[in-house]
């Protein structure tokens, strides 16, 4: 045999295979069904939207490795997070802002952090966030479902303080479950979001217990106070950022515990922003607040090691 | 006979692709070699030194080495010849330089005298054999394991003569054989299951009057099913079946693992940093047994052992191999290797290290050579996504070792107990961003080691 061709590297020599593209691609899928439901209620110009979230995401990136001189794959991360950005975008926000958004949430909140992995904020929400901060009456202005009729009527999300609804409660969770209501372009329709939620957890992409812990909280919180629990958890942006945001790996913690607590915090923060701070939504904020907390949680949340006993950490 | 079927175990575990091309491929005995490499370090424990010199003639069998040490083994010489020449061979394993003794055949294979009290492969006469054995002390026994340089040949090592000599205050009440042999490709303890089955469970009924445990388990993983039926057939005609239980386990990797397959058999939790005789259990693997009956009745001296030759390469075998051969001998013997090998690994997928030096001979610990040809994913940033966490046998948490690192924080490794590692490899496996998790572990343990002295 030919010894020159030997190489050296450690074990394990074999791997499970599966790859951060193989996860972002899987998450991309099921963020097609809030997607779908984004065209069917906003029309034509949500599909415009996306397209310009996502090419200007993958180009930030591009550009960037390439400027630090760094090997771009195309793992799909940027496409995902481009994604989810024109997906918490209200649905008539021009298009350079969809632009500027993305190239803020790739450059500044990933990149400048070291890129994927070094992250501290979900880069799509801190796009969001970047957004609000600068454009604050586009990002605050709604429209009711206009399906395919781009000129439509201005209308208020059902958080919102101006929000009325005249027919009856049932007719009410039925619009909010199916989607047909105000609010950013992916997170009307629970239905959906939950048809592509089902597929990562069935996946196991994401842990079930940040969604569950969260929007259970949520539920919980909102029925103290006397809210009206089926409204609060259906409403706003609870149900896409539970499941699509909140359980990004890099900005939630690692440990199964750590996920929990992180869950609850969310859901205790949604409550308080929502009844008791100035802002109608307070799904974005949570998250963003609970991803600067996570190394926190991820120093203090340990997990047992096999054989651990109390008295030993004396010896 | 008694075969139980646990269908809990104690960690999540992967089912890994199983490989196992040779499992149906009887032991081939491989010729004498005209030279063998004998190094001196070849167990856990204190290394030997030389008691022959350069230009000495030895007989097959005869001490070579040897340590004022207790944790240490004897070495022997497995073939007949001159000594011809001392030198350093750098361990793969460890990277340590070790002294290692040339010897050159002198073809005639000439043993020492052994003294055979029996022989299984002509008699039947099981009662007989288990008389002679009741007849000898336990003290004696376990000085004549430790004569034949036995060590465990599960891949740790460890001085068996050692652990079958637990301290006064360690009262054991559980032997466990552990023929579970987890790891993809190799078959070598499989093919002793099957082909050394008698000398397998006489060697189980020595170690039983040694350390007369109250419970003794074969545990087995379900994918040898053969080697499960055959030893409890053989276990009643041997009137051995009331001694001890097989248990048969899900193929799940690492089931051999010491500590989790402890937990699955009898439910208890090793301590960290503790060892299996601290919960009362000894555990040794098949092949080890199989040498303590060839030390006890045969005399025999650890001399040879199985060895899987696999992967990419024309015939993967079993082979019987005296210790020495070098590993470019063995590959050989099996015909050609594929064209684009590009790693040689001494063990098995999981754990086994790759090697870029053919003259490194075969040692005590070797239970298979691999041959394969892959490429190495390209390393990304960790997303902190968990999957080593839950995954882990050991509940530790991978991806801090990762870190801290690439930080060259080892004292932090510390903090997650990396020393608790088993090096298992289920992390790396599972890593979606492909980072060489067991890699920086090792680096990790190794930094620390340095930083005590
Ligand atoms: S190699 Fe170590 S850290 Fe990784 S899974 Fe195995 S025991 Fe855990
Ligand atoms: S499996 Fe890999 S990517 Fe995931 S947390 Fe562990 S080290 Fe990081």
């Amino acid at each position: 045999m030919e010894n020159n061709k030997l190489l050296i590297s450690h074990a394990p020599h074999i791997w499970g295979g599966f790859s951060t593209s193989k996860i972002m691609f899987i998450v991309a899928f099921a963020l097609l069904f809030p997607t779908a439901a984004a065209i069917y209620f906003f029309g034509y110009y949500a599909i415009y939207m996306i397209l310009a979230s996502v090419s200007a995401a993958v180009l930030s990136e591009f550009v960037i490795k390439k400027l630090r001189k760094k090997r771009f794959i195309m793992d799909g991360s940027s496409v995902v997070t481009g994604l989810l950005l024109a997906l918490t975008l209200p649905p008539r926000i021009p298009l350079w802002m969809v632009a500027i958004g993305a190239f803020f949430s790739i450059a500044i909140a990933r990149e400048a952090f070291g890129g994927l992995g070094y992250n501290i904020f979900n880069p799509a929400l801190a796009g969001r966030a970047f957004l609000s901060v600068c454009f604050p009456g586009e990002m605050t202005s709604w429209v009711i479902p206009p399906h395919f009729n781009y000129d439509a009527i201005t209308g208020a999300t059902p958080l919102g303080e101006n929000f009325t609804y005249q027919a009856d409660k049932l007719s009410l969770y039925k619009d909010l479950f199916f989607g047909n209501r105000g609010g950013s372009l992916g997170e009307t329709s629970v239905m959906l979001i939950l048809i592509g939620a089902a597929i990562l957890i069935i996946l196991r992409i994401i842990d079930w217990r940040i969604p569950v812990f969260y929007i259970g909280t949520v539920a919980l919180g909102s029925f103290l106070i006397g809210r009206d629990v089926l409204f609060q958890v259906m409403a706003g942006g609870l149900m896409i950022g539970a499941f699509f945001m909140a359980t990004d790996y890099v900005t939630s913690p690692v440990t199964r515990n750590g996920r929990i607590i992180f869950g609850v915090c969310l859901g205790i923060l949604t409550v308080l922003i929502r009844n008791f701070g100035s802002l109608p939504e307070g799904v974005a904020f949570s998250i963003l607040i609970m991803n600067a907390f996570t190394p926190l949680i991820d120093r203090y949340i340990r997990i047992k090691p096999f054989g651990f006993r109390k008295k030993e950490k004396n010896a | 006979m008694n075969i139980e079927i646990k269908k809990k175990r104690a960690f999540k575990g992967l089912s890994l692709p199983e490989n196992k091309i040779t499992a149906k491929k009887p032991i081939e005995v491989l010729p004498v070699p005209d030279k063998v490499v004998i190094p001196l370090q070849q167990n856990i424990g204190a290394p030997c030194e030389f008691i022959v010199e350069r230009g000495d003639m030895v007989k097959t069998g005869q001490k070579i080495a040897d340590s004022q040490n207790y944790v240490s083994a004897p070495i022997h010489s497995s073939i007949s010849g001159k000594v011809t020449r001392i030198i350093k061979v750098v361990n793969p394993v460890t990277s340590n330089v070790m002294d290692s003794v040339i010897i050159e055949s002198d073809g005639l294979d000439n043993w020492i005298e052994l003294k055979k009290l029996f022989d299984i492969k002509k008699s039947d006469d099981f009662s007989g054999l288990k008389k002679i054995i009741d007849s000898i002390d336990g003290k004696e026994i376990i000085k004549k394991i430790k004569e034949a340089g036995i060590v465990g040949l599960g891949g740790a090592t460890f001085p068996t003569h050692v652990k079958l000599n637990p301290p006064k205050d360690k009262k054991i009440d559980t032997l466990i054989l552990n023929g579970c042999e987890c790891e993809p490709f190799i078959t070598s303890d499989h093919r002793v299951m099957l082909e050394y089955g008698k000398e397998v469970l006489m060697g189980l009924y020595i170690l039983n009057k040694v350390l007369s445990p109250q419970n003794i388990y074969v545990a087995i993983e379900k994918n040898k099913e053969d080697a499960i039926i055959y030893l409890g057939k053989l276990a009643e005609e041997m009137g051995l079946d009331s001694i001890f239980k097989i248990i048969a386990l899900e193929s799940r990797y690492p089931m051999g693992a010491e500590k989790t397959l402890i937990r699955t058999i009898t439910g208890r939790i090793v301590p960290m940093g503790g060892l299996p005789m601290d919960v009362r259990v000894i555990m040794n693997n098949v092949a080890t047994s199989k040498s303590v009956y060839e030390a006890v009745i045969e005399g025999k001296p650890m001399i040879d052992r199985v060895i899987t030759v696999t992967g990419a390469i024309e015939n993967p075998k079993n082979l019987l191999v005296r210790l020495g051969i070098t590993i470019d001998k063995l590959v050989e013997s099996c015909g050609k290797t594929e064209s684009g090998v590009n790693y040689l690994i001494i063990g098995g997928p999981m754990m086994g290290i790759s090697i870029v030096n053919t003259d490194f001979p075969v040692t005590k610990g070797m239970n298979c050579l691999l041959l394969r040809k892959s490429r190495i994913p390209f390393e990304q940033n960790c997303i902190n996504c968990g999957r080593c966490v839950n995954i882990c046998p050991m509940k530790l948490m991978p991806l801090a070792y990762v870190r801290y690192v690439k930080k060259s924080q080892f004292e932090a490794c510390r903090e997650y107990y990396i020393e608790n590692c088993i090096e298992c490899g289920c992390c790396s496996y599972v890593c979606p961003a492909n980072i060489p998790i067991v890699g920086y572990i090792k680096t990790g343990k190794n930094q620390l080691l340095k930083t005590i002295g």
